[in-house]
């Protein structure tokens, strides 16, 4: 099965790298953007065929690794192959 | 005093701090691979600098799972120093062994210069060399430390007095236009609630040898050498 991985960055924290996506679409003319925040995207393809299973093989790993939980969030989703 | 340094794929600076270490104590340090699982005695166990694992997914976050790792984990919590410089700084926070991350610098630039520090005290196996409030000269060389951590975690470390360095201007205030990189409260380094764990952007191996244009760094390993023997 297929878990596609978000990571985002939590509110409250600083993205300069989503400011200077930001600045860099103003200079472009993309005028009315009210925020830009920079994130992560995984794909990972598992063995595991229980969805209950790899739901929590996946948030072991977005824990132990993919994440770092003091300033990121991750959600995903499962998809059958 | 014998020091191991772990060497993972990528540190750049591990063979600079044990040339550092070995200036002072006169003993050469184990180099130890990341892929060991365990190491010689060691009172002092040193991250060095670098780009392990060339900073893929986060800066330090493949090292702080290398299986040496357990075993720092496991000494660093039995009592045993521990000194993280730059890379070996992110990888103690991912580690969990320091609060906090080190983050993308706030002008998105690698950064490579001297910078002013205030060290904040000198009551600490690494800084018992230094004067109080005394400002010191160590190199930058960093893309990524950009110190963060929430408010409360923030507060506690100043209440605990774990805050190591600042960086700071020459009068030693930490002023914004002396924070080269965006780090809350101009935070340089931070030591563990107990003291025994250093972790700092700053390369005090890199200033460590007047031939080399100052020996300011060389204070925090003759600290170690007088705490530790």
């Amino acid at each position: 099965m297929k878990a596609r991985i978000k990571i985002t960055l939590k509110s409250g924290v600083l993205d300069p790298q989503g400011k200077a996506i930001e600045h860099a679409l103003g200079g472009l003319g993309f005028d009315g953007i009210e925020g830009v925040r920079q994130g992560k995207y995984i794909e990972l393809e598992l063995a595991e065929t229980n969805p209950e299973a790899a739901k929590a093989q996946v948030k072991e790993m977005c824990k132990q690794l993919l994440a770092n939980t003091v300033i990121e969030n991750y959600s995903f989703e499962l998809e059958e192959a | 005093m014998k020091a191991s340094v772990i060497v993972f794929p990528a540190s750049n600076c591990d063979r600079d701090v044990a040339v550092a270490l070995e200036q002072v104590t006169g003993v050469r340090p184990n180099m130890v691979w990341h892929g060991d699982s365990d190491m010689p005695k060691s009172d002092l166990i040193v991250l060095p600098g670098g780009f392990s694992f060339g900073d893929y997914l986060r800066c330090g976050a493949m090292a702080a799972h290398s299986p040496i790792m357990r075993d720092v984990v496991a000494r660093a919590k039995a009592g045993t120093p521990v000194l993280g410089i730059c890379n070996g700084f992110q990888v103690l926070t991912e580690a969990g062994l320091l609060p906090g991350v080190l983050m993308r610098n706030a002008s998105l630039k690698f950064i490579c210069r001297d910078v002013s520090l205030r060290v904040e005290r000198t009551d600490t196996i690494f800084a018992n060399s230094y004067g109080n409030g005394v400002v010191v000269t160590f190199p930058i060389a960093h893309h990524d430390g950009n110190y963060f951590a929430d408010g409360d975690t923030l507060d506690r470390l100043e209440g605990e007095g774990q805050i190591a360095f600042r960086y700071c201007n020459q009068d030693g205030a930490p002023a914004d236009e002396a924070n080269p990189n965006g780090s809350q409260r101009n935070i340089a380094g931070i030591y563990s609630n107990c003291g025994q764990i250093l972790g700092l952007m700053p390369h005090p191996e890199r200033l460590a040898d007047d031939e080399l244009g100052g020996s300011d760094g060389r204070l925090m390993f003759e600290s170690l050498v007088g705490a530790l023997h």
